[in-house]
């Protein structure tokens, strides 16, 4: 890739413009320089995708928190792009006791203990979690 | 608290950045391209049995720790490394250093980095940053993939070293205890490109190396008959975004490497090293225009047979470039 040919194509998402990657490039006399770049198309597509793809199932989710399929805590852990085994591991328990805790009769059954511990891990009150789809 | 005359310096990758960053200020001047080349960290690799938010892992480079350690092995660096058992006792343990003027590397992720764009902020815990400063609550950040230093509050940085999941940072820390007056350049640069060449020549399974160029060539050619549209999407974006995303230079790692071949041929006075430079530049072009239609299918969502065979010979014709490419590399003549 020449330096001129170095892409420039933001991506006004999420805050991606506000950083400049540096690429290396050859310049005319073929020697490699480094070159700021804000962003490149297909790059960005990429980007939008898997964001698109997380809100899409955020949306989806937090459609079956209101309807009393699950609990507000698959919410807020699809909200925070974690998955049940890294919940589980922020959370200290085993994984088939937090799949209990995502749905909403394990939820109802959860300590103030624990609640502030979910509540702890995404950086929310226990209120917040609790009245979440209610 | 600052460590006095700590430069920073923008990188495109992080753990080739921060090894440029670090050993720079102890006085053993190195590039990015030049660390990156003598850590060996080119590499090729497909998991399709190991899923990462449910897309199957592709990766351009060695395994995250890989550079920095070989770096600092192959020109004799003497290292201090700890991991620890809570926050409390890893922000201590940087605090002393930081009195004792001492920059410190460390593995954070950068869900828990507010200074970098969100779009960036998924879980990935192997993201490497030197802190050089303390002031009030704050520390002083080089993070090797912003352009200027940065700061970040205790509470984000104690969280960003103790997020869970793999690779768990456990807090660890690196700084440089001892670092040579003189260094052998040379033997580094041969001992990477060695390590570079067995590395994508020689394993014999198919996952890892350049055999697994070919394997996500023929896995991208059955997408449209194994996989929803959804699905094929996803996965053409997750290669797209290891290969450019993340801070990779271009080409995943291909530029870098190229700029490294340059680099050394310059240091050697060796003209192949040249050669090899712009053909692997040539190569690197091969793999944008890859993602350059990877992009655009993704984007379409069609599932014509046609377009993934296309997208599929694409990355074949990748695979056997840098197939000739290590091959004649494997036998330069030291």
């Amino acid at each position: 890739m020449n330096v001129n040919e170095v892409p420039q194509d933001p991506l006004h998402y999420k805050e991606r413009d506000q950083l400049k990657k540096k690429m290396y490039a050859v310049d005319n006399n073929g020697k490699y320089t480094g070159v700021s770049s804000v962003g490149w198309e297909a790059e960005n597509a990429a980007t939008k995708q898997a964001w698109d793809e997380v809100e899409q199932s955020l949306a989806e989710t937090e459609a079956k928190v209101k309807a009393g399929e699950m609990s507000p805590l698959a919410y807020f852990m699809e909200k925070n792009l974690m998955d049940l085994p890294l919940l589980a591991k922020y959370a200290g328990k085993w994984q088939w006791q937090v799949k209990k805790h995502l749905k909403p009769e394990g939820f109802a059954k959860l300590s103030p203990d624990m609640l502030q511990r979910y509540a702890q891990i995404f950086n929310i009150s226990v209120d917040t979690l609790t009245s979440f789809g209610k | 608290m600052i460590v006095p005359n700590f430069e920073h310096q923008q990188h495109a990758h992080c753990e080739s950045g921060v090894t440029a960053n670090l050993l720079n200020y102890y006085k053993v001047p190195i590039s990015e391209p030049m660390a990156f080349g003598i850590g060996a960290g080119l590499f090729f690799g497909h998991l399709p049995f190991l899923k990462i938010n449910g897309t199957p892992g592709t990766t351009f480079r060695t395994w995250p720790g890989a550079i920095f350690k070989r770096v600092t092995q192959r020109l004799g660096i003497t290292m201090h490394t700890e991991k620890f058992r809570t926050p409390e006792k890893a922000m201590e343990a940087l605090d002393r250093a930081l009195e004792n003027h001492i920059p410190v590397g460390m593995q954070t992720s950068v869900f828990y980095l507010p200074y970098l764009p969100e779009a960036f902020r998924f879980h990935f815990n192997a993201h490497n940053l030197v802190v050089y400063g303390k002031e009030g609550n704050e520390y002083l950040v080089s993070d090797p993939v912003m352009e200027v230093a940065t700061r970040i509050s205790a509470e984000d940085l104690a969280k960003a070293r103790f997020a869970k999941g793999a690779p768990e940072p456990r807090g660890f820390m690196y700084y440089v205890i001892d670092a040579p007056k003189k260094t052998d350049y040379e033997k580094a640069v041969q001992q990477g490109i060695k390590q570079t060449c067995f590395m994508m020549m020689s394993p014999p399974i198919p996952w890892f190396g350049n055999k697994a160029i070919f394997l996500l060539a023929n896995k991208i050619k059955n997408y449209p008959k194994k996989l929803t549209q959804r699905k094929a999407s996803l996965y053409l974006g997750n290669i797209i975004r290891m290969q450019e995303e993340i801070g990779t230079g271009g080409a995943g790692f291909r530029y870098l490497y190229a700029a490294f071949l340059q680099e050394a041929a310059e240091m050697m006075k060796r003209d192949d090293l040249q050669q090899y430079a712009s053909e692997l530049t040539k190569i690197g072009d091969d793999w944008r225009n890859f993602a350059y239609h990877a992009a655009r299918q993704m984007k379409n969502r069609q599932t014509d047979l046609v377009s993934f065979d296309e997208l599929s010979d694409l990355l074949r014709k990748c695979g056997d470039e840098e197939k000739a490419f290590f091959k004649k590399m494997e036998h330069i003549k030291w």
